[in-house]
């Protein structure tokens, strides 16, 4: 797997490479600043990128933009965005476009390292890593705003669950639940967010959409 | 172009409504006198008085912004302001007080000579501007049409000249074209100026005396020390809150980590085991003290705000709120970063004021930026009844914390809702580096 890196931080970023290295990823590109990173990420067309939020010369959110510009060049680049904090706000706007391979995770994530290289395959696959934190502050609403107010609570956790990318047997497992059970869950909630049948990772990149813009 | 319509069109016409102005204030003072005298005879004159008086200040405020925008000349409100609590009072003795405080207010017997004069004054230099153009035109007109205009019985002169008079002088009736030429270019020139001049004479009576200027400043002063100290005392309470927080929090767990991973160094030889256990304790610190770093980071400046902005940075407050809370915001750049701060924190109050407080379902925040000043309303469906001072509502806090930058705020909240809180604080815009990709 060939991974482009974009972070500021010195120690951060070696240490990043060297945790990618040691899962077999190849880096192909470790930057520092916004433009660089957007460069590296429109040349190399990596599998995915790890990105921070916050990088020269602003020190706001080049990263962020950098992620998006480059998704406005090269449709679908998976992209995964680490950062100090999360905001719902930034979520969806990563999300927008609706193609995928979207990952939005905070960066003590990355302690856990088996699970960190787990979330960047999966981006790389085209699927989503949204962090607990995000689905958190969702779940904390209770899903009141439309459309998922027609959710029933268990769909809104097996929703929740999708978005931060799990796989329905994951999800089973995490439920305590049978897998052909968590499947009947996501075509309900396929089927109340109006979502067209098309290939099931498609659609689970839609529902977390829906799930975000309520 | 435009200015040669303003000379010929724009002044004559705005002479014209001075002149109506000035025919008003007649009518106004008239009113005044009437209402003021009918105290003596009957008591009608009390209740009357209040609203011919209401009707002068507003008319002498209409005046003071037709100084701004026609005239060029600033002229500041001087009046004496009505104390909160006496504005609030109910009843017949309310209004009574309220009506001696104005009457008492030297600006009030100023506002009254000044209409008297207007209708004098300022009506003569407004029928300059509005009568040299046309007059300029109405000489062409008699030059060619003085035998219908005559015979209408119309005057047959022009200044000077007899327009009827025939004979030796027969010709003299188109003398009236330059003379009328000479009006036209006059007008022209003088036009504005004389706009300019009424503007001036309205800023004589209605401008605050040098007494009235000197106890604005007392008043301003006064206010000064006020919030400073506010804001002083704000700042040192934030700042033990985050002394307070980092010791508790994050240094204490560096502490711990720091003595987790000690240990585990001395135990990683002869016991793997309880140092992996120490490790991972050490771990769980670290994430722990990065979790209560962030929320303090938060409580400072959110990081939502440096990086976008006052306008994404309340989105983002509006998705994490538990409302269905919509947000406008029309505002140019980036605004001071002090004001930008004080307004995020004011709405992440005025948000959770809503949820809480008035069990409300849905707000709107609309944030705008026009005449140097930002202006942010808060509207919600909840149950209303809220006050400045009521306790724990936040809203004296953010009255405080705003007022810092003289910002203002009312709030309009009938029992039984809708709640509407209205943020204005001034603050200039920079509509440079919203920072470049």
């Amino acid at each position: 797997m060939r991974v482009v890196l974009g972070e500021d931080l010195y120690l951060l970023r070696e240490g990043l490479a060297r945790l990618l290295i040691a899962h077999g990823c190849e880096v192909v590109a470790a930057v520092g600043d916004g433009p660089d990173l957007l460069e590296a990420m429109v040349e190399h067309r990596p599998d995915v990128a790890v990105v921070d939020v916050r990088m020269p010369p602003t020190f706001t959110d080049e990263g962020l933009r950098a992620a998006l510009a480059a998704r406005a060049r090269v449709p679908g680049l998976p992209v995964l965005v680490l950062s100090q904090y999360v905001e719902q706000l930034y979520a969806r706007e990563l999300l927008a476009d609706g193609a995928g391979g979207i990952g939005y995770l905070l960066k003590d994530r990355v302690f856990d390292a088996a699970q960190f290289v787990d979330a960047v395959r999966r981006v790389a696959a085209g699927g989503t890593a949204m962090d607990p934190e995000v689905i958190a502050k969702l779940l904390a609403h209770g899903g009141a705003k439309e459309p998922l107010g027609t959710l029933t609570p268990r769909e809104l956790e097996v929703l929740g669950l999708m978005a931060e990318g799990r796989s329905n047997a994951a999800i089973a497992a995490k439920l305590v639940v049978t897998e052909r059970a968590v499947a009947k869950h996501t075509s309900n909630i396929f089927a109340k967010l109006d979502l067209p049948p098309s290939d099931d990772d498609n659609r689970r990149v839609l529902a977390v959409l829906a799930y975000l813009n309520r | 172009m435009g200015e040669l319509k303003e000379r010929l069109l724009l002044a004559p016409l705005r002479g014209w409504a001075l002149i109506g102005f000035g025919i008003w204030n007649a009518i106004l003072w008239s009113l005044v006198v009437t209402s003021g005298s009918l105290i003596s005879s009957m008591g009608v004159g009390l209740l009357l008085l209040p609203a011919t008086l209401a009707m002068l200040r507003s008319t002498a405020n209409t005046a003071r912004r037709l100084a701004r925008e026609w005239g060029g000349v600033e002229i500041e409100e001087p009046y004496r302001p009505i104390p909160p609590e006496l504005a609030a009072e109910p009843g017949l003795g309310g209004m009574l007080r309220r009506l001696l405080a104005r009457v008492g207010d030297t600006q009030t017997w100023r506002d009254f000579a000044w209409a008297i004069l207007d209708s004098i004054v300022g009506v003569g230099i407004a029928s300059l501007a509005a009568g040299l153009v046309l007059y300029g035109v109405y000489g062409f007109v008699i030059g060619v049409f003085w035998p219908t205009l005559t015979n209408a019985g119309m005057n047959d002169w022009y200044t000077f000249v007899h327009v009827s008079k025939s004979g030796a002088l027969t010709n003299l009736r188109w003398a009236t074209f330059p003379v009328g030429a000479a009006f036209l270019v006059g007008g022209a020139y003088a036009g504005p100026a004389l706009i300019r001049l009424h503007a001036r004479w309205t800023s004589v009576l209605l401008g605050p005396t040098a007494g009235a200027r000197e106890a604005a400043l007392n008043r301003r002063v006064a206010r000064l020390t006020e919030t400073r100290a506010d804001a002083v005392d704000n700042q040192a309470a934030e700042l033990r809150r985050i002394e307070r927080d980092l010791h508790d929090g994050a240094q204490a767990r560096l502490v711990a980590m720091g003595m987790n991973l000690g240990a585990a160094e001395a135990l990683i030889d002869q016991h793997p085991e309880a140092a992996k256990a120490l490790m991972a304790e050490a771990r769980e610190s670290s994430a722990k003290a990065l979790t209560e770093l962030r929320e303090l980071v938060r409580g400072i400046h959110p990081p939502v705000l440096s990086d976008r902005g006052l306008g994404d940075a309340v989105r983002a407050l509006a998705l994490d709120s538990p409302l269905h809370a919509d947000v406008t915001a029309d505002l140019p750049g980036r605004l001071e970063p002090a004001v930008e701060s004080a307004a995020y924190f004011a709405v992440s109050e005025l948000l959770t004021n809503a949820a809480k407080h008035a069990h409300a379902s849905r707000v709107r925040i609309d944030l705008w930026h026009r005449d140097g000043r930002l202006r942010v309303t808060c509207t919600d469906d909840g149950r209303g009844g809220a006050t400045v001072g009521s306790t724990g509502s936040g809203l004296a806090g953010i009255e405080r914390r705003i007022g810092t930058f003289d910002g203002v705020m009312a709030v309009r909240s009938p029992v039984g809702g809708p709640t509407e809180v209205t943020l204005e604080i001034p603050c200039a815009s920079s509509s440079a580096k919203t920072s470049t990709s």
